[in-house]
């Protein structure tokens, strides 16, 4: 089984090729979006952290930036600093270029400020332009691939329709040696003993477990009741009784294969396999995370229908609501409520999204991307001093 | 065939709720989709698309299962055909 993607140095794929240009601090946002306006093939990751954080939440702050550079639909990098941050540019170039893939840098105090900086990272980021436009797509087999698979603007359909589909495509992926990642830990709460039961041996096990308890004591902690925001009025006006139900529901896309280890959010996969990352619910961030953790492509279940995208990443949208599917058909994907009708078996419209995940790796354009959805976020674990 | 409307599936051989896939009227007389047969069940209360009812008697106390796994306990009696939503069920979790 093959697709047309692109082999970087280190030997990791990708199935689109760009230019990236990541500011390390949020003052530097405006310099990078500028220099970015000027290569059409460039996609930019603004953000609004970067300094003036604790040590932990400071180092996954860094490990998302760097590792965004790392992914394999990324060809060449330019990093916009400051000078003053808390965030290493070094660290960053250092890791990036670990991948052989070329990364530059221009650092705005040092160039005096916002126009000279904006000047220079284009003189920089031509170049590195130059370096990966002529790269083409080779055929590749998906013992590479990674995919990272959400659930957002749930409804019943989601459990009974797109996510037991999309489950199906996570299995078939993980059959042809490929990887799966997902999370989504606060909407897991209700299924850790079925995620628990699936795991590779039992620290795996224990670390699921931990996960989820200790986001959930986290919650009960504020004085928050995590059964009773959860599920949300939308989900019980669309029928969702209990937290349990909704889990269960959402923990279907991940297929049933074995979970071989969890990540912390932003951690980079090391092996191959299904694997559970410690990410939010919030959509955004989520696959934010799947997307440092190596995700080439995002396979998007929605009942109620989003349209947010990625700036590196396609994400395919598939839904199991028909109303939904009619009303944001610019928006989505994939139609799966045929399952529902009885016109469709879960089976075959997991075939139906898997042909369509093979031409999305060799190019095709996702109606997130055709629309230009950029929408990137990475989870904060501290507070802002 | 078409002609076989179905209204209601069912998960899991281990459900004791069916989910509708169509708004459901009380009094209907209905078609269950289950694994490998489909059967007759009359629903006692308007179901909305997406909700639930129960196809087997569950009586207070019981788990409640959809997707062979319990999803929560009844909180009260429930016949077969009766809505099973948040009146008469809640979380496991405390």
């Amino acid at each position: 089984m093959a697709f047309r993607g692109y082999v970087r140095p280190d030997g990791s794929i990708g199935v689109r090729n760009y230019l990236l240009i990541i500011p390390t601090v949020v003052c530097a946002n405006k310099i990078a979006v500028e220099i970015s306006k000027k290569f059409p093939k460039a996609a930019v990751i603004p953000h609004q952290h970067g300094c003036a954080q604790l040590k932990p939440d400071l180092d996954q702050t860094e490990r998302v930036l760097y590792n965004f550079g790392k992914n394999g639909n990324v060809g060449s990098v330019l990093v916009v600093g400051l000078g003053c941050e808390s965030i290493s540019s070094d660290k960053i170039i250092d890791e990036i270029s670990l991948t052989g893939k070329p990364v530059d840098a221009v650092m705005i105090q040092e160039e005096g400020g916002t126009t000279k900086a904006v000047e220079k990272g284009v003189v920089k980021a031509g170049k590195l332009y130059g370096e990966i436009k002529e790269f083409r797509r080779e055929s590749i087999d998906l013992d590479k691939l990674i995919v990272g698979v959400e659930c957002g603007a749930s409804d019943t359909t989601s459990g009974l329709a797109a996510n037991p589909a999309v489950g199906r495509v996570m299995d078939k992926v993980i059959e042809e040696d490929g990887s799966v990642i997902f999370g989504e830990t606060t909407e897991l709460i209700g299924a850790e003993h079925i995620l628990a039961r699936r795991a590779v041996d039992a620290k795996v096990a224990e670390d699921i477990v931990n996960i989820i308890y200790s986001l959930e004591n986290k919650i009960k902690e504020t004085g928050f009741d995590v059964r009773g925001s959860n599920p949300t009025p939308g989900n019980i006006r669309a029928g969702i009784s209990t937290i349990e139900e909704k889990s269960l529901g959402a923990v279907l896309k991940a297929g049933n294969s074995q979970i071989n280890g969890v990540l912390k959010y932003g951690e980079r996969i090391s092996s191959k396999g299904l694997f559970f990352m410690d990410t939010p619910g919030q959509d955004i961030e989520s696959i934010t995370g799947f997307i440092a953790g190596g995700a080439q492509v995002i396979v998007f279940t929605t009942g109620l229908g989003t349209p947010v995208g990625s700036p590196i990443t396609p994400v395919i949208k598939v839904t199991g609501n028909h109303r939904t599917f009619k009303k944001m058909m610019k928006d989505i994907d994939i139609d799966v409520s045929q399952i529902l009708l009885g016109e469709e078996t879960i089976e075959e419209a997991g075939e139906k999204i898997f042909k369509f995940l093979l031409k999305v790796l060799s190019g095709r354009e996702t109606c997130s991307e055709k629309l230009g959805h950029h929408e990137f976020a990475i989870n904060r674990i501290g507070m802002t001093l | 065939m078409k002609e076989d409307i179905y209204k209601a599936i069912v998960i899991s051989p281990r459900d004791n709720v069916a989910t509708a896939i169509n708004d459901i009227k009380a009094g209907e007389n209905i078609l269950v989709k289950a694994i490998e047969k489909s059967y007759s069940i009359i629903v006692k209360q308007n179901i909305s698309f997406g909700h639930k009812f129960a196809i087997k008697k569950i009586n207070e106390g019981e788990k409640v299962i959809k997707y062979g796994e319990a999803i929560g306990i009844a909180t009260s009696d429930i016949e077969i055909g009766e809505h099973v939503h948040i009146h008469n069920i809640v979380s496991l979790r405390i």
